[in-house]
């Protein structure tokens, strides 16, 4: 068996502020190389927080950092310095959910590619740019010479994106990170970066953590899902066994709130109420006071890990009971 | 480029003009005789209307205007009517004096308050930050002319280190790059320095701030940028903006500077247009005023086009 590329220990993440949020807590997680990852959950159950610790971007002064991220076997919690930026976009990049917020908006396309080819291959500016338009040649970007002098705002939302995506892979990382890559986008073109990401993904071999609230994106581009909920990963399994088979009680509510094959007219099946604020560290489970199958017990403890599977797991209680009444 | 340059300049024309009509009219509507001034109390009716010819104030006020404006082409400004001397060659000499002035305060001002901006938009909300914002809160608000007299009182007359009067040994007027002048220029120009400090730091630290906290900021560090390639980019995107702010506050500096200019004597426009108006000495006030305006429509000139050299998304199509 091949060792993980990504391997997350008990992750905790803190933001000090004016209020303290808990927005990782005790997050693990395995990812072999070359597989493809979804991290669903709804707005602020730190799917993002998870990804920007992967590449230490939270600010370290309001941040509470503890757990280990280990990267194909090297420490990431220490990694400064010279070190840490050749990990960053080096071994692992990113792609931002906003291309037109993360691209600098003074700089041509053609610059930035290139100014990360630099750092990480150290060639110089002429060979980059080479290598820049290669790269937007392969996101399939139209007259590829032409964009390079372009400026971000000259471009579309999709070709942004595709920019981005140029400039995540332009160095071939082992592990790219997409924040929502496709949320900003119209629905039509949305397909079309998906599409190509999942090609890129086969052409290039990395893996990749995709980070979606959409459960038919998560669907369509990734082997396995990880399902998160209060900073926490509350379901894990591959893309079939969680779609056939969802054992905790929020994933089967995030499939049923799915629009796809609702008759007009009919209620739809919402989850009720809101998550927690996660003011405090949980020391329940976090989704009880959502949960139409709750027990006294969910309420007074953590829930148990089962795992029904090989890398199959689930966070609740009553996992693998017979449901009978719903 | 060129072509935006040029669309640029082209605009330029009716602001002229429109500069040059209201330095006109100010002039026109200021209340009082300017032959009282200069005439002796006891002059005849006969002898005050030779003089109102002599200047041209006996013809109707458009014809006056395209007089002026006609000889102005020509670089004719008229005469002082206080000194009987050529209103360009004063007005340049004096002009020239406070560029020099204005530069100076320019060249000690805008690196010091970029840095000091850098540095408080970078460590935003800590202590570096706030002695900042004290620091140009007190530049601003400082009243200058109070300032520099008591620089003068500390430098000059305690010290005796720096002259407090005057662009030159014995009040000369010719300028020479040599200590002996320099010594003259710097009480007036860091005087000068403290407000465009004050206000280009408050400036550079809230671009930096927003620049800081946009996303494309983490985006660089995520591609593995290191912190001085990241103020390299803050830099260039800050760039447009706090240019624009450094041109007016030039021309501010130039135009700005009367008390600063009476404070230390300094033989500048400043200087030349109070004598001016205290004198009403009106072609010298239309020439310094319309000189001092056309340098404001020159820098704005200036400001814009290196703006959208820099910043591709200003439009220059």
């Amino acid at each position: 068996m091949t060792d993980p590329i990504l391997q997350i220990d008990n992750l905790n993440v803190r933001f000090n502020g004016k209020r303290t949020v808990h927005a990782i807590n005790d997050l693990s997680l395995k990812l072999m190389p070359g597989e493809t990852l979804a991290l669903l959950g709804e707005s602020g159950s730190g799917k993002s927080v998870t990804l920007k610790t992967l590449l230490r971007l939270l600010p370290e002064r309001r941040t509470g950092l503890d757990g280990s991220i280990a990267f194909d076997g090297t420490d990431i919690m220490t990694l400064s310095g010279k070190r840490l930026r050749s990990y960053r976009g080096g071994d692992v990049s990113m792609v931002f959910q906003e291309p037109a917020l993360a691209l600098d908006p003074v700089y041509t396309v053609g610059d930035q590619i290139a100014e990360a080819v630099m750092r990480h291959k150290g060639v110089d500016k002429s060979e980059a740019m080479a290598t820049a338009l290669d790269m937007l040649t392969r996101v399939r970007i139209p007259s590829p010479e032409r964009r390079l002098k372009n400026y971000p705002h000259e471009l579309s939302g999709g070709m942004r994106q595709r920019v981005m995506i140029a400039l995540a892979l332009a160095c071939r990382p082992r592990l790219l990170l997409a924040d929502e890559p496709t949320t900003a986008l119209d629905a039509t073109v949305q397909i079309q970066i998906l599409l190509l990401l999942r090609e890129l993904q086969r052409e290039f071999g990395m893996a990749v953590i995709f980070v979606t609230h959409d459960i038919g994106v998560a669907v369509e581009i990734s082997e396995r899902i990880a399902v998160m909920y209060a900073g926490q990963i509350v379901e894990e399994g591959t893309t079939r066994e969680v779609i056939a088979d969802p054992q905790h009680p929020y994933t089967q509510g995030l499939l049923a709130a799915n629009l796809h094959d609702v008759a007009k007219g009919t209620r739809l099946d919402a989850i009720p109420g809101a998550p927690p604020s996660l003011e405090t560290r949980p020391d329940a489970c976090s989704f009880a006071p959502r949960c139409p199958l709750a027990l006294p017990a969910c309420r007074a403890e953590l829930p148990p890990v089962k795992t029904p599977g090989p890398r199959r797991r689930v966070a609740c209680l009553r996992a693998g009971q017979p449901i009978a009444a719903e | 480029m060129l072509s935006y340059f040029l669309r640029r300049l082209i605009l330029v024309l009716p602001v002229a003009f429109g500069v040059s009509v209201v330095c006109f009219m100010l002039v026109q509507i200021a209340p009082g005789d300017p032959l009282t001034a200069i005439m002796p109390v006891d002059a005849t009716a006969e002898q005050q209307a030779a003089m109102r010819a002599a200047y041209g104030l006996d013809k109707p006020v458009p014809v006056q205007y395209l007089i002026w404006i006609a000889n102005l082409l020509q670089g004719d400004m008229g005469r002082s009517i206080a000194t009987g001397r050529p209103v360009a060659a004063e007005v340049f000499g004096a002009v020239g004096n406070s560029l020099l002035l204005a530069f100076s305060a320019a060249i000690i001002a805008f690196p010091i308050g970029t840095f000091l901006g850098f540095l408080a938009g970078y460590f935003r909300d800590t202590v570096l930050d706030r002695a900042v914002t004290a620091i140009s809160i007190a530049g601003v608000s400082v009243p200058n002319y109070w300032l520099g007299i008591v620089l003068v009182i500390i430098f000059s007359v305690n010290l005796g280190w720096l002259p407090s009067m005057g662009a030159g040994p014995g009040g000369s007027q010719d300028w020479h790059w040599d200590w002996t002048h320099i010594r003259h220029l710097i009480l007036p120009a860091v005087t000068l320095a403290v407000v465009p400090i004050g206000i280009v730091a408050r400036t550079v630290r809230a671009l930096a701030g927003d620049i800081l906290s946009m996303d494309f900021v983490q985006a660089l560090y995520a591609k593995g940028m290191s912190r001085g390639d990241v103020l390299r980019h803050v830099a260039r995107n800050a760039a447009a903006t706090a240019l624009s702010v450094m041109g007016l506050q030039l021309g501010y500096l130039l135009g700005g500077s009367i008390l600063i200019e009476t404070v230390f004597n300094w033989p500048g426009s400043g200087f030349l247009l109070s004598n001016a108006i205290f004198q009403r000495d009106l072609p010298l006030l239309q020439g310094t005023i319309l000189i001092l305006a056309m340098f404001f429509v020159a820098m704005n000139l200036i400001v814009d086009v290196a703006q959208a050299a820099i910043d591709p998304r200003i439009k220059r199509s």
